[in-house]
């Protein structure tokens, strides 16, 4: 125990335990219930403040920083309206498993549950989408909720927490201590898994004639890339990666099968159908992935390395569960193979598919694609940025185009798939990444959701390359449309509604720049990777009509994918 | 089939509604939820009545541990165990009934609490099936009201919270891996 004699303030506690948990960044949105900490915040200079214009910006950035860096991001709002404005972001997170914590206002103890002014019991609205939350009820509590807050989020599987701070809290005065130790006897992450499980996975991984690598974001988190890549490496085991997964295992390697799922490569698909060992690392199942449950890698031996038990046999009946940190169980596993498999024919089978169903686009019309951009740009890159995406077509397209080599370069709302979430998250990531260029792909419909954020990237003079794939249209919900609704295309053309985009980044101040030609696409490119003067936008004007494939329509086995829109020639 | 949870967790401001809400959210149903302090004052019990097929159950299970405030989760269902429920229970008489429920209430070895000159009320305590064995003698006779406590159980012979995980597999050792 720590047992400083003097006293201090709620808002000086609460800054003292920032400064212990090493936060370099808050961002947030000041208001009435948090004004006495926005007074000490003032004189503080161990920490940056970052003003964001919208609560939601606050909580994607918080989490951009986070999914770049690996540490916990921080989040400070008022409360009533600051509060419920976080909401959308805090699902994000829980969704994907993000460790950020929420600071929120609260009004005064003795007004809580009066329908005070600015009142909204955040707590009862957030218990389902974190981790845990805490209202801090007595300042004696203040300092260990804090260190808990942390502990919970960033340990075992992450996810977001909210601590709300009623004013009258923050006002008070009392000693400070901060408990060196966190004793939670209902919460103990279990990092190690059953040594007797990981032997029996190495066995069937020796016997196995068709393995397959299932990686997801939990690799990633975990931090357990190199491990994976050794594992890999080592047994010439094939990698496929799910949309969080990516960049977990390196994209250009010969040994990555890509994306699986819904927009996977056709031969990653093919793989999983095949295979007789799936071997499931940090994923968790997700019905965008496994199709029809009852077909999804059918004839395979399951085995499913996770932290979280409520994982495992949640979605998909396994054979061998391995409960624990997925990257010391590669580790582990790695260790106990003494006798590698034997792949040769399981690779050319996977080569074979590969070169029969590779992705591919038709620009012969002479019209720009989204996917030539994202190929481009990949290219010029060489897979080294860190590219955080929105939700839609833009999504997939760079997932499926774009190599990435390294993990925390691909940022992404996977679980939720909220629109808008792109920008703010990379003004995140850009406060984080310094030595890799930082770049935001969306779509007209997302950029439009949280595009007040331009200010705060240009505030603080972030170079953010935005790259705005403009197809005038909800481009997914519209390729739905097509193929699942009778051509009903309902309220997903944005033709006419548009802004002009380049006006409105300018007016925000952000440098841009449009197009509609494939030939301007590589100088353009260029022209925004060389900017460092602060954010910069490139709009992209692609074909309208254009789809995602592969698909494979929802609830159906996976090897029912469409590989491509039927050509009429081929219809008759 | 039914099954009966019981779970320890922290007797904390938002725990119960914790555990609520994960069921709520999820969409497990509840059949019945009881909660009360134990031993310890920093923990209280809930013994959750739910239904659903294994599987569900296994994930139930999985998610109430996976919530920070619950301490220790027992699937109850097959351990041997002594389950208990309070009703109280109104019923309507005439001039020639009243004698009739009170020789009812006696098999049941319940007791009179409240009468007035039209209704009684008796108080019955025992395993869920006595009590609905009960509610169907009375039937008869015009249910007014009925106030049932959800079940509360206890594993027979044992003090499950003092014994803590790490010392679960010397347990087994001591008492063999009953099956
Ligand atoms: C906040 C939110 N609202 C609605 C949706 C449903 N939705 C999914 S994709 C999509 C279309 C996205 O359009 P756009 O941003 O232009 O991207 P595109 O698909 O055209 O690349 C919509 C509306 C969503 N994911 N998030
Ligand atoms: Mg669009």
């Amino acid at each position: 125990m720590n047992t400083k004699k003097n006293k201090m303030s709620g808002a000086d506690i609460f800054f003292e335990c920032l400064k212990r948990e090493g936060v370099e960044y808050i961002f947030g949105y000041p208001g009435g219930a948090v004004l006495p900490i926005y007074e000490k915040l003032y004189d503080i200079d161990f920490l940056k403040h970052i003003l964001v214009r919208h609560e939601q910006g606050a909580t994607h950035m918080a989490e951009g920083y986070s999914r770049a860096t690996g540490k916990v991001g921080v989040v400070l709002v008022t409360s009533g309206p600051g509060a419920t404005n976080t909401v959308t972001g805090i699902t994000n997170a829980y969704m994907d498993s993000v460790p950020i914590v929420v600071f929120t206002g609260q009004v005064p103890t003795h007004l809580i549950g009066n329908d005070a002014f600015q009142e909204a019991d955040i707590c009862g609205i957030t218990r389902p989408i974190t981790k845990h939350n805490f209202l801090v009820r007595d300042i004696s509590e203040l300092a260990s909720t804090i260190h808990q807050a942390f502990y919970i989020a960033s340990t075992g599987r992450p996810g977001p927490v909210v601590v709300d701070l009623p004013k009258n809290v923050m006002n008070s005065i009392t000693e400070f201590n901060y408990p060196d130790k966190i004793e939670l006897r209902g919460y103990k992450p279990k990092v190690f898994g059953h040594q007797n499980q990981i032997k029996k996975a190495a066995m069937m991984l020796q016997k196995a004639k068709r393995p397959l690598l299932y990686v997801g974001g939990g690799v990633i988190m975990s931090g357990g890339n190199r491990e994976l890549y050794l594992l890999a490496k080592e047994n010439n085991l094939p990698v496929t990666m799910t949309l969080q997964g990516l960049g977990a295992f390196p994209g250009t390697d010969p040994q990555s099968l890509g994306m699986l799922g819904m927009h996977g490569t056709y031969w990653a698909n093919q793989a999983v159908n095949h295979c007789d060992l799936l071997i499931s690392l940090g994923a968790r199942f997700d019905d965008r992935v496994t199709g029809k449950i009852e077909t999804f890698a059918r004839n395979a031996y399951k085995i499913h390395v996770d932290i979280d038990p409520t994982c495992i046999d949640k979605n998909v009946v396994v054979d061998l569960p391995i409960v624990g940190d997925v990257k010391h169980v590669m580790a582990e596993l790695a260790s106990e193979i003494t006798r590698k498999p034997d792949l040769d024919e399981w690779w050319e089978q996977i080569n074979k598919w590969k070169s029969e169903c590779p992705l591919e686009y038709d620009m012969s019309d002479g019209r720009l694609r989204a996917q030539f951009v994202i190929e481009k740009l990949s290219e010029l890159t060489k897979g080294e940025a860190v590219v955080v995406t929105d939700v839609g077509q833009n999504q997939m397209w760079t997932a499926q185009y774009y190599k990435f080599n390294h993990p925390r370069s691909h940022i992404t709302s996977g679980g939720l798939g909220t629109m808008g979430f792109a920008l703010p998250a990379s003004i995140g990531v850009a406060f984080a990444v310094k030595d890799r260029p930082v770049i935001s792909i969306s779509g007209d419909g997302g950029f439009q959701m949280n595009i007040q954020e331009l200010v705060t990237a240009v505030y603080y003079k972030l170079p953010i390359k935005i790259i705005l794939l403009n197809n005038s249209f909800l481009g997914m919900v519209r390729q739905w449309q097509e193929l699942f609704h009778a051509e009903k295309y309902s309220f997903t053309d944005l033709s006419d509604g548009n802004p002009d985009f380049v006006k409105v980044a300018e007016a925000f101040g952000v440098k841009a720049y449009s197009t509609d030609s494939p030939h301007n696409v590589e100088h353009l490119l260029r022209e925004i990777l060389d900017y460092n003067d602060g954010p910069v936008m490139v709009e992209f004007k692609v074909a309208k009509e254009d789809m995602v494939f592969p698909i494979v329509p929802a609830g159906a086995s996976i090897s029912d994918m469409i590989i491509r829109r039927l050509d009429p020639k081929e219809m008759v | 089939m039914m099954h009966i949870i019981s779970a320890l967790v922290e007797n904390k401001f938002g725990a119960f509604n914790r555990v609520v809400t994960m069921f709520s959210a999820k969409g497990y149903n509840i059949h019945s939820i009881s909660i009360g302090e134990t031993e310890d004052p920093t923990v209280s019990r809930m013994t959750i009545v739910t239904e659903g097929e294994d599987k569900v159950i296994e994930q139930i299970v999985k998610q109430l541990n996976r919530l920070i405030d619950t301490i220790k989760i027992i699937d109850m269902t097959n351990q041997p165990k002594v389950q208990r429920e309070l009703m109280l229970i109104t019923v309507s008489y005439q001039k020639g009934t009243r004698s009739e429920i009170i020789d009812i209430c006696e098999i049941f070895r319940g007791n009179v609490v409240d009468i007035n000159n039209r209704t009684i009320m008796l108080e019955i305590t025992g395993p869920p099936d006595k009590i609905d064995a009960a509610i169907n003698v009375l039937e008869p006779f015009g249910i007014k009201e009925i106030a049932r406590s959800g079940t509360v159980v206890l594993r027979r012979g044992e003090q499950i919270r003092k014994l803590p995980k790490e010392y679960e597999s010397d347990h087994k050792k001591i008492n063999g891996d009953k099956k």
